[in-house]
């Protein structure tokens, strides 16, 4: 085993980790920042994004509206001293990645171009083409290079925390070239590992979405918050799961079911309009478009498909100029993936799987409630989006508590005590060592296939914990996911070498989705109510009497998480109707 | 048992072969243009002599053109035409590939950033032709 | 039609092998399939040691790439149904070492990144209050180079970068490129001095595979060769007006 130290460690080189480092290597050059990623940063999941970053920019628009609009979107359950922060930073954090050179779009007179987006009522969504989060990946990962106290562990895979008498302090992380176990020691650990969309089975989210970092968390006994609240965006492609960009219908494209019919005006979304209009119809929150478009399928005026049910998205009537300018990776999309320009065909489209609102439990400083481990982006919940995520406010996120992650652990590590003891920490590490050969390496004779857990694993939360939910499906998913951790002790391997052991790796990741999945279940059979994207067939109203609270998952010892609740803050803008269209 | 070993193993780093051009179409394409410069070399060591013995008088430039009619000397020439015009066409299809974009600002399809080239390139060859021919 | 196809995949396992051979698999032949999807049924249902990298599955993370019957393309954009009725050769990106398989090592690719400093340089402390003004034609003239993945497609189809691995090689100097085009940008004489060294600009030959094979249109060699003009303009300019060095 190798070891290192370092005085802070980030896992995740995506937008949420790499903007945490820099902010580290700003404030103090001398301090030694590490950065575990399991994948080059530039492969993380925030390339994928396409839409673009929210923040008010016009003259028109103000913070406290930015505010509201997250706040009746994330149907009140979003904290609102988190989301007045947030707001309030995200302006200064796109302008400083403007300074660092990512491609903004731009207005002619050469200043930088907002456009609107779902939920929004105002134009503040800054974009680069539709691409935003390849050029703002691509820019901090660029900017990253060029400070020298930042030692990068590429291609890393962290299996677990290393704690000492609560506190967190490194980690083990498998080098996947060598396949060498390395125990990297710091005195504060920022996740910021991103989604979970993985333990889905139609998502947007890439491969590496597995919630790895919320399971490293919660195994080492911090609470998982909001868990129930998955968000599906209404627009991807059926088979692959690939996303069909929010600013398409921002853009004004259409949706249309079987008949042709913009049928997004009979779910009290607003009157169809030929342009967009703000927090209305096509520019709903995905949340409502989502089920509406389950509406459709369930009356049957979906069409039917291979992959399942589906609808018509329409962006014919923008013309070719338009969609060539404007959406142009929307076009390379379909063309390459469904064989159809969007010039001349309407898209096939269904929701999938897209963002976890839930994640590591962190007060407004990031601050998990394990000493010396913080957590930021989509692996975290401050919580800003509640129990439904604005298109274009995880971008903004990912920049505003990535910054302030840093931050925080600087601050942590100047007050805490800096020494710790070696040889427990080491010993922690080679026991980790030894259960990664015992339970995988060296293991002979499973017969339970990997594939297989996991698609049992997707297809039981897709019908037990979709979009729709209710008592007696929760209850099956429930069940299926602890038969299934069961046969995941019996996992087969074929692959019992070191070098870049990729079969070990979705084994852990198979590992880490189990974990997470099971929060999602238990804090949905917990949740009595809808609100946002946790819909529960038995309970359709919103209760704040008794959920206007996050739902907390804690793990326990045997069986099941346990589930407590934390109230919400509530600052300024006390609970209402979720008006869009009216 | 299981194969598990603790080896820290060493990367496998392919050599490229001495006959890497032969490997695939595109690199023996790139190798063809390449060589095609010693044609054009040639070519022009041939005019210069051309010229030279033209200057040094009648006698001179007989025993030139007698040794282009060598059989030998026609099928260097012919092969020298070949790579010349090869030559041509390759570095002409390579403009898109080296500055046009910068001159027009905009993506401009190869194509068309490569036809006025060759339309220079015809003209002229039309009227040497014609000049040839007498016609002038 | 056959409803299945034959894969070729080049193996190799340095704790075991000496040089790569090939491995034949049969995997379904479906119309939406990409050649991804056929490799992770390998290794799904076949044979889980198999190691190739993936994520996005769309086109944008950079990881997939692999040599398909002799050309670099990323895996998850290429039709499996292109290659029907097979065999389908993959093996892993020429000109870089194989770690196992299909994962060749990327540190060499990561420090010539680093190398051709891809950040903004100001050399002046100019600090705006807003943004830089930056007008849509600004934007146009670097745009096309901001487009990389960094999937190394092009390294593996340049002869240039595997005869000399020193080469900085097309996406880094299309990179450094992108940076000193961008109109909020300083750095170009700092960048100058790495490219115009003998292993940037001047070692390439123009064969123009990079571009011919890049997934994104970034144009790599139109990159270098407009490097090539801008660096000759500054070497006659050094003359007629010398610089001091600072
Ligand atoms: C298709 C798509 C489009 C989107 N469009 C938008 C949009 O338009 N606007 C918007 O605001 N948001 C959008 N989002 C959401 C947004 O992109 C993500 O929420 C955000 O990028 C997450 O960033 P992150 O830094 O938290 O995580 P990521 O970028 O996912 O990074 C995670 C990092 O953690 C590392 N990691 C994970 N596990 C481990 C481990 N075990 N060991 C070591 N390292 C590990 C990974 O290597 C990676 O570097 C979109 C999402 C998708 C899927
Ligand atoms: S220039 Fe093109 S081929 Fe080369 S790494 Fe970038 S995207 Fe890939
Ligand atoms: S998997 Fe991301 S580019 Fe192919």
């Amino acid at each position: 085993m190798e070891t290192s130290a370092h005085d802070i460690l980030i896992i995740g080189g995506g937008g949420a980790g790499l903007r945490a480092a820099i902010e580290i290597a700003e404030l103090n050059p001398k301090l030694s920042v590490a950065m575990v990623s399991k994948v080059y940063p530039m492969r993380s999941h925030t390339v994928s994004a396409e839409g673009g970053a929210a923040g008010v920019a016009g003259q028109d628009d103000s913070i406290d509206e930015h505010c509201y609009d997250t706040i009746s979107g994330s149907d009140w359950l979003g904290d609102q001293d988190a989301i007045e922060f947030f707001c309030n930073e995200i302006p200064k954090e796109l302008l400083r990645l403007e300074h660092w050179g990512c491609p903004w779009s731009r207005e002619p007179d050469g200043r930088i171009a907002v456009r609107p987006f779902g939920g929004m009522k105002k134009m503040r969504t800054w974009f680069a083409a539709d691409k935003t989060g390849f050029h703002m990946l691509h820019t901090l990962f660029q900017t990253s290079l060029k400070y020298e106290s930042i030692t990068r562990y590429d291609e890393c895979f962290a299996t677990r925390l290393l704690v000492e008498d609560g506190a967190v302090r490194g980690l083990v992380a498998i080098e996947l070239r060598s396949g060498k176990v390395r125990a990297i020691q710091a005195k504060a650990v920022i996740i910021c590992t991103g989604g979970c969309g993985r333990v889905f089975p139609f998502t947007t989210n890439a491969n590496i979405c597995t919630g790895d970092g919320m399971a490293l968390a919660y195994q080492a006994g911090a609470p998982l918050k909001d868990m129930e609240m998955a968000q599906y965006h209404p627009t991807g492609l059926p088979f692959t799961g690939i996303l069909i960009t929010e600013a398409a219908r921002a853009e004004g494209g259409w949706l249309l079911n079987k008949d042709g019919y913009r049928f997004l005006q009979d779910y009290d979304l607003g009157k169809p309009t030929p342009t967009p209009v703000f927090r209305s119809m096509e520019l709903g929150p995905r949340d409502r478009v989502s089920q509406a478009i389950i509406g459709e399928f369930e009356k049957g005026r979906g069409f039917h498909g291979p992959y399942g049910d589906y609808v018509h998205l329409d962006l014919r009537h923008l013309g070719e100029h338009k969609i060539e300018t404007r959406l142009p990776m929307v076009r390379e999309l379909c063309l390459k993936y469904e064989n159809l320009d969007p010039v001349k065909e309407p898209i096939r489209i269904r929701p999938v799987l897209h963002y976890m609102m839930g994640g590591v439990h962190t007060d407004i400083n990031t601050a998990t409630t394990l000493p010396g481990l913080f957590a930021a982006g989509e692996a975290a919940c401050v919580s800003i989006n509640g129990a439904n995520r604005l298109g274009s406010n995880s971008l903004g996120e990912i920049l505003v508590y990535g910054a302030r992650s840093g931050r925080s652990a600087l601050q942590y590590i100047e007050g805490a005590n800096g020494r710790s003891n070696q040889s427990a920490i080491l010993s922690q590490a080679a026991d980790e060592e030894r259960r990664l050969e015992q339970q995988f390496l060296r293991k002979t004779g499973g017969t339970e296939r990997i594939a297989k857990l996991r698609d049992e694993m997707s297809h039981t939360m897709e019908t037990g914990c979709g979009i729709y939910r209710e008592r007696n499906s929760l209850v099956d998913s429930a069940n299926k996911l602890s038969e299934l951790h069961e046969r995941y002790q019996n996992v087969a391997m074929d692959d019992h070498t070191r070098t870049f052991n990729t079969q070990l790796t979705s084994a852990l990741e198979l590992g880490f989705m189990l974990d997470v999945a099971e929060t999602i279940v238990h804090s949905a059979l917990n949740r009595e109510e809808s609100r946002g994207a946790h819909q529960r067939r038995d309970f359709p109203k919103r209760d704040d009497n008794k959920f206007l609270a996050h739902s907390m998952a804690y793990r326990s010892a045997e069986g099941p998480p346990q589930i407590e609740y934390l109230p919400v803050v509530i600052t300024r803008w006390p609970p209402g109707e979720r008006v869009y269209g009216r | 048992m299981p194969q598990y070993t603790t080896f820290q193993p060493k990367p496998y780093r392919p050599r490229m072969s001495a006959y890497w051009y032969l490997d695939q179409w595109h690199y023996l394409r790139y190798a063809l243009r390449e060589s095609s410069s010693f044609f054009v070399a040639y070519f022009c060591v041939i005019t210069l002599i051309q010229i030279a013995t033209l200057k040094a008088g009648p006698t001179h430039y007989a025993h030139f053109q007698a040794l282009m009619r060598c059989p030998v000397i026609i099928i260097l020439n012919a092969l020298a035409l070949a790579f010349i015009l090869l030559h041509a066409v390759t570095w002409f299809l390579l403009v898109p590939r080296v500055a046009l974009r910068q001159v027009l600002n905009r993506p401009t399809p190869d194509l068309i950033a490569s036809t006025p080239n060759f339309m220079v390139w015809f003209g002229a060859t039309l009227i040497v032709a014609l000049f040839i021919l007498g016609v002038f | 039609m056959a409803d299945t196809i034959i894969l070729e995949v080049e193996r190799f396992h340095p704790e075991r092998d000496t040089e790569p051979s090939y491995q034949s698999f049969e995997v379904p032949l479906r119309a939406d399939w990409m050649v991804l999807d056929a490799l992770n049924f390998i290794k799904d249902q076949l044979d889980g040691s198999l190691a190739f990298r993936w994520s996005c599955r769309m086109g944008i993370c950079g990881s997939c790439g692999m040599t398909i019957n002799g050309v670099p393309k990323l895996t998850c954009e290429t039709l499996l149904m292109d290659f029907a009725p097979g065999p389908v050769r993959v093996g892993p990106l020429d000109h870089f070492p194989v770690v196992k398989d299909l994962v060749v090592e990327m540190d060499d690719f990561m420090a010539k990144l680093q190398k051709v400093r891809p950040w903004i340089v100001r050399k002046d402390d100019f600090k705006p209050q807003r943004e830089f003004i930056q007008t849509p034609a600004q934007l146009e003239a670097f745009h096309q180079f901001s487009l990389c993945i960094n999937c190394t497609l092009c390294y593996a189809a340049c002869p240039v970068s595997g005869l000399d691995s020193n080469f900085i090689g097309p996406a880094a100097i299309a990179l450094a490129h992108r940076y000193n085009l961008d109109s909020r940008d300083q750095g170009q004489e700092d960048r100058l001095d790495i490219i115009s060294q003998h292993e940037g600009i001047w070692d390439c030959t123009v064969v123009g595979e990079c571009s011919t094979v890049c997934p994104k249109g970034v144009d790599p060699s139109l990159a270098i060769q407009q490097y090539k003009l801008t660096a000759t303009k500054e070497w006659f300019k050094s003359f007629l007006l010398p610089r001091g060095k600072n």
